[in-house]
């Protein structure tokens, strides 16, 4: 059985801001039913960029859940710039931590958070940029490298615990692998 | 709070009977059971007794009952004592929804011994593809090895069957019976396997515990290399409290056969129907008829298997999930995978199994939870409007 905190315990039998924000103007997805888990960010932003209410609806495991129902009351309040400073390990650490292997959890949050802001903004992102590098999970090198950077990563597991690539099949580890040591020759 | 069990394909409750048995073996009989003295003689007659009442339960000679530390040693033994009397032979066969004790053996044997492994496939329903198999025997097969019955699902391959087509080419058969036994009848003098492997703690014995039947005239060569124990075929000191312990509950499991086809089946089916009926969107895997009559596997769409269970847990129900999340891995069970489950119910499977300690309120309690899981988490499901998969 995972080790959760408390806090991810409560957000998980308690979830904070579920459900669909009716009058919501921005929209963050990311995930699907076939990967395990998914998470849809509703943003309520006022004229002066402030999110003033936001909700979500995740599918996933008692982390996903407890990350995005986290995710909602960090960021209300905030103004869009703030937020888009929010980090994965902010939403780990607002729930005490995560176990390794549901990071991934914290890093749905943060990606939603990212689309939803987009979405506001009128900004297309471009969908995966990079080359695609894990297809069971469709994670590209671009997003392996912001990981590792930004959160220290060191080894294949690393990767797959925070991002799932990898964790399929198998067949790129050893190209994920590759994708590290550039990061780390680069410094 | 009280704690309802309903994970019986995981591990059992040791049944009393079972430990009142093992007590004094514990304490005062501590004897070593070949020494050459009456007082480790006591340990080494119930040890004799357990080995009979082994064999009663699958039909076979206590000669033929090897005395193991668990299931996947059995299941490690059997294949590599076969791959030793064969060492010219370079393809072994099993299935692609076998227990990870066989299937990464298996891959080991491939990827690091170079044998040339054939994974037979199953359809949606979980049966072998019976004309591949069959068509892959060759001189060059070492050893088929498959599971009679599925943890997962509860499937049962038709093992006498195949086991009489595969022996009769001079093929070595085994099969991984630790779901099986105690839950379906097994029959070793018309099964026509080679080796058979069981577990204590999946038939209400400890942990710590496995079976090797060997069929007479099987050649076998140990796994481990010791002593003159289990006439030479597996050194190391014996078990001797979980080995007393495991004849008592084999006994058990015997005089319980009956009820697990009527009392314990009958309750599965209601918990099932009593699911299918008050939840949408819910689907059984796995052949309804040829199935453990203990085993319900059942898929609820746009839901994720652990959050169930913690759901279930809070209410103290025990069971499982074919869902990645729980195992740590990312992908669904290899089973459901096998048997192409959708991933909109795969990653809600849940694995309820039963045993006769398991009561109809029971059954109703956690019918009552998983109305009001599934319900909860629905509600915050971005796949699931108004009634129905989005």
């Amino acid at each position: 059985m995972w080790e959760y905190t408390d806090k991810v315990k409560d957000h998980f039998m308690h979830p904070r801001n579920v459900g669909e924000l009716k009058d919501a103007n921005a929209v963050g997805e990311t995930g699907s039913l076939n990967c395990g888990d998914a998470l849809k960010l509703f943003l309520k932003v006022d004229e002066n960029e402030r999110i003033v209410d936001a909700s979500f609806m995740t599918f996933g495991c008692a982390s996903a859940v407890a990350s995005s129902s986290a995710l909602t009351e960090i960021i209300k309040g905030m103004t869009l710039d703030e937020a888009a400073k929010v980090t994965n390990g902010d939403i780990a650490d607002y729930l005490g931590g995560l176990p390794k292997e549901k990071m991934h959890c914290s890093v749905m949050g943060k990606s939603a958070l990212q689309k939803a802001i987009a979405d506001y903004r009128g900004i297309q992102i471009m969908e995966k940029p990079g080359e695609m590098v894990c297809e069971c999970f469709e994670v590209t090198d671009l997003e392996i490298i912001d990981a590792v950077k930004a959160n220290g990563l060191e080894t294949t597991e690393d990767v797959t615990n925070y991002l799932k690539a990898g964790g399929g099949c198998g067949k790129c580890l050893d190209r994920i692998e590759e994708v590290i040591a550039s990061v780390k020759a680069e410094g | 709070m009280n704690v309802i069990y309903t994970d019986n394909n995981a591990t059992t409750r040791v049944a009393d009977e079972v430990i009142e048995e093992m007590l004094p073996f514990f304490g005062g009989f501590y004897g070593n059971p070949s020494s050459m003295h009456t007082f480790g003689d006591r340990v080494g007659k119930k040890i004799r007794q357990a080995r009979q009442k082994v064999a009663d339960l699958i039909h076979a000679d206590p000669d033929e009952i090897i005395f193991t530390s668990c299931g996947t040693e059995s299941d490690n033994s059997a294949i590599f004592s076969a791959l030793n009397a064969h060492p010219e032979k370079k393809q072994i066969i099993t299935s692609n929804v076998e227990h990870p004790a066989v299937l990464n053996l298996f891959k080991y044997l491939r990827d690091k011994k170079g044998y040339d492994v054939v994974l037979v496939p199953v359809d949606k329903k979980g049966h072998l593809d019976l004309d591949l198999l069959y068509g892959s025997l060759s001189d060059d097969t070492a050893v088929v090895s498959l599971m009679w019955a599925n943890n997962e699902t509860g499937v049962i391959f038709p093992i006498s069957e195949i086991a009489k087509k595969v022996t009769e080419k001079g093929i070595l058969f085994h099969t991984d019976a630790v779901q099986a036994a105690g839950k379906i009848p097994i029959d070793v003098s018309v099964a026509h396997v080679d080796m058979l492997s069981l577990s204590g703690h999946k038939v209400h014995a400890p942990k710590g515990i496995g079976v090797l039947y060997v069929k007479k005239g099987i050649k076998f060569f140990p796994y481990l290399i010791g002593g003159h124990q289990e006439k030479g075929r597996r050194g190391g000191t014996e078990n001797t409290v979980s080995i007393i312990g495991l004849g008592k509950a084999c006994e058990l499991a015997a005089q319980h056969l009956p009820i697990m086809n009527t009392q314990v089946k009958e309750l599965r089916d209601y918990l099932q129907n009593q699911l299918l009926e008050k939840i949408p969107g819910v689907s059984v895997n796995g052949d309804l008829e040829n199935r453990l009559p203990n085993t319900l596997s059942i898929g609820f769409d746009a839901v994720e298997g652990e959050s169930i269970l913690l759901m279930l847990d809070k209410e103290g129900i025990c069971a499982s999930s074919g869902s990645a999340c729980t195992s740590g891995s990312l992908d669904p069970s290899h089973v459901l995978m096998a048997m192409e489950v959708p991933f909109k119910s795969a990653h809600g499977t849940i694995r309820f199994s039963l045993s006769h300690y398991n009561t109809k309120e029971e059954m109703d309690h956690i019918v009552k939870t998983m109305v009001s899981a599934i319900e909860t988490l629905r509600a915050m499901s971005p796949f699931w409007k108004d009634g129905k998969l989005v």
